[in-house]
């Protein structure tokens, strides 16, 4: 009788997942605590450019969003190449911002609506045109503080 | 009877459950881009007022084409720029210092050419774009302008408050944090007082219509 049983030959071990619920968790926190739920379903193509004097859009000031850019491949079809504007969750016109601007403000508390930021998310392909028309109208009722959002990095190499 | 053993639960789908839940969260959610260039628009004048007349050496024309090309006329001078120049140039033409007497420039140190702008506050740059320039290069060339200023402004800071050990950028995010627990009242004070020094004085045309 030895004290060392040979181990038996034949297969190999299975491979314990016992740890297998706890690495998807990890996995879970880390996308919990990185990521904020979408705003919107995004109609159109919207690749930031990138920039490096940024600032922080501050937590406690609100922000309403203004998204420009090539309607996403699925609705090209539809509705063409040209630029559009996205608010909410639709395709919008020019004169449809004003109408917007005064449902964000109409939701907002009363101290905050002078501190309310327009937060414009434009497609690095777009022209100069459209945002310059939501532009004006922006100035037209008077919301003056615009966020052109933007990725971290250098802003030369935008055009490559 | 013998004590038994509570049976041991099964975690084998525990795995799955948390699968599901993190493709759930996969799903809905975005990675927050919550950055990004601040600026002001100008607001909107009912009535106009008079033209201000402003000395062509104290503006810092650029045009923007719709071939993303930069042209500029500043100095006297008038020349085709890259992106990568600008920032420069825009240093040279705000740092200049060129005027004398009543309107001379404390802190400029730039080359005191008479032919560009007098000092911080007269300097003004004036952007110009195409309706079919690319967002991306208004983006740079808003970014590069931005540049310019902050790092008069990281300069003067310095200058101003050498025991502070920051520079301005860091001065204005530290002031924007909302975690921030030192003097708030104090820093907001010294923030102001460069951004007093060194206006953005930076206007955007409308663009040219074709």
């Amino acid at each position: 009788m030895s004290k060392f049983k040979k181990k038996k030959d034949g297969g190999l071990p299975p491979i314990s997942t016992a740890s297998l619920p706890d690495i998807v968790f990890m996995l879970l926190f880390f996308f919990m605590v990185a990521t904020v739920i979408k705003e919107d379903n995004l109609l159109v193509e919207n690749t930031l450019p990138s920039a490096n004097q940024i600032e922080k859009l501050g937590k406690k000031n609100p922000v309403s969003y203004i998204y420009i850019g090539k309607p996403s491949r699925n609705y090209q079809a539809t509705y063409g190449t040209a630029d559009r504007i996205q608010l909410n969750d639709k395709y919008a016109s020019v004169e449809a911002v004003k109408p917007f601007i005064a449902t964000e403000r109409a939701a907002l508390r009363e101290e905050l609506v002078p501190k309310l930021t327009i937060a414009m998310k434009v497609d690095k392909e777009a022209n100069m045109g459209i945002v310059s028309d939501v532009k004006q109208e922006l100035r037209e009722t008077n919301a003056l503080k615009i966020n052109y959002t933007t990725r971290k990095g250098d802003a030369i190499s935008n055009n490559n | 009877m013998a004590k038994r053993a509570a049976p041991e639960v099964n975690a084998g789908s525990m795995a799955d459950i948390a699968f599901l839940l993190l493709i759930f969260f996969l799903v809905t959610t975005d990675i927050a881009v919550d950055s990004g260039l601040n600026r002001k628009l100008p607001p909107m004048e009912e009535d106009k007022p008079d033209d201000v007349i402003i000395k062509e050496k104290n503006i810092f024309q650029l045009d923007v084409n719709r071939n993303n090309e930069l042209f500029l006329k500043t100095g006297g001078e008038e020349k085709i720029i890259k992106l990568e120049q600008l920032r420069e140039e825009a240093i040279a033409f705000l740092d200049n210092g060129g005027g004398t007497g009543d309107i001379a420039c404390q802190f400029c140190k730039g080359n005191k050419n008479p032919k560009s702008s007098d000092n911080f506050d007269k300097a003004i740059i004036s952007l110009q774009n195409d309706r079919l320039t690319k967002y991306a290069t208004y983006i740079a060339v808003q970014n590069e302008i931005l540049a310019a200023y902050n790092s008069l402004r990281d300069r003067e800071f310095k200058r101003a408050y050498p025991n502070l050990g920051m520079s301005y950028v860091e001065a204005n995010a530290l002031y924007k944090d909302p975690q921030y627990t030192g003097d708030k009242d104090k820093l907001k004070e010294k923030v102001e007082v460069i951004k007093k020094l060194i206006p953005q004085k930076f206007s955007e045309a409308e663009p040219k219509k074709n």
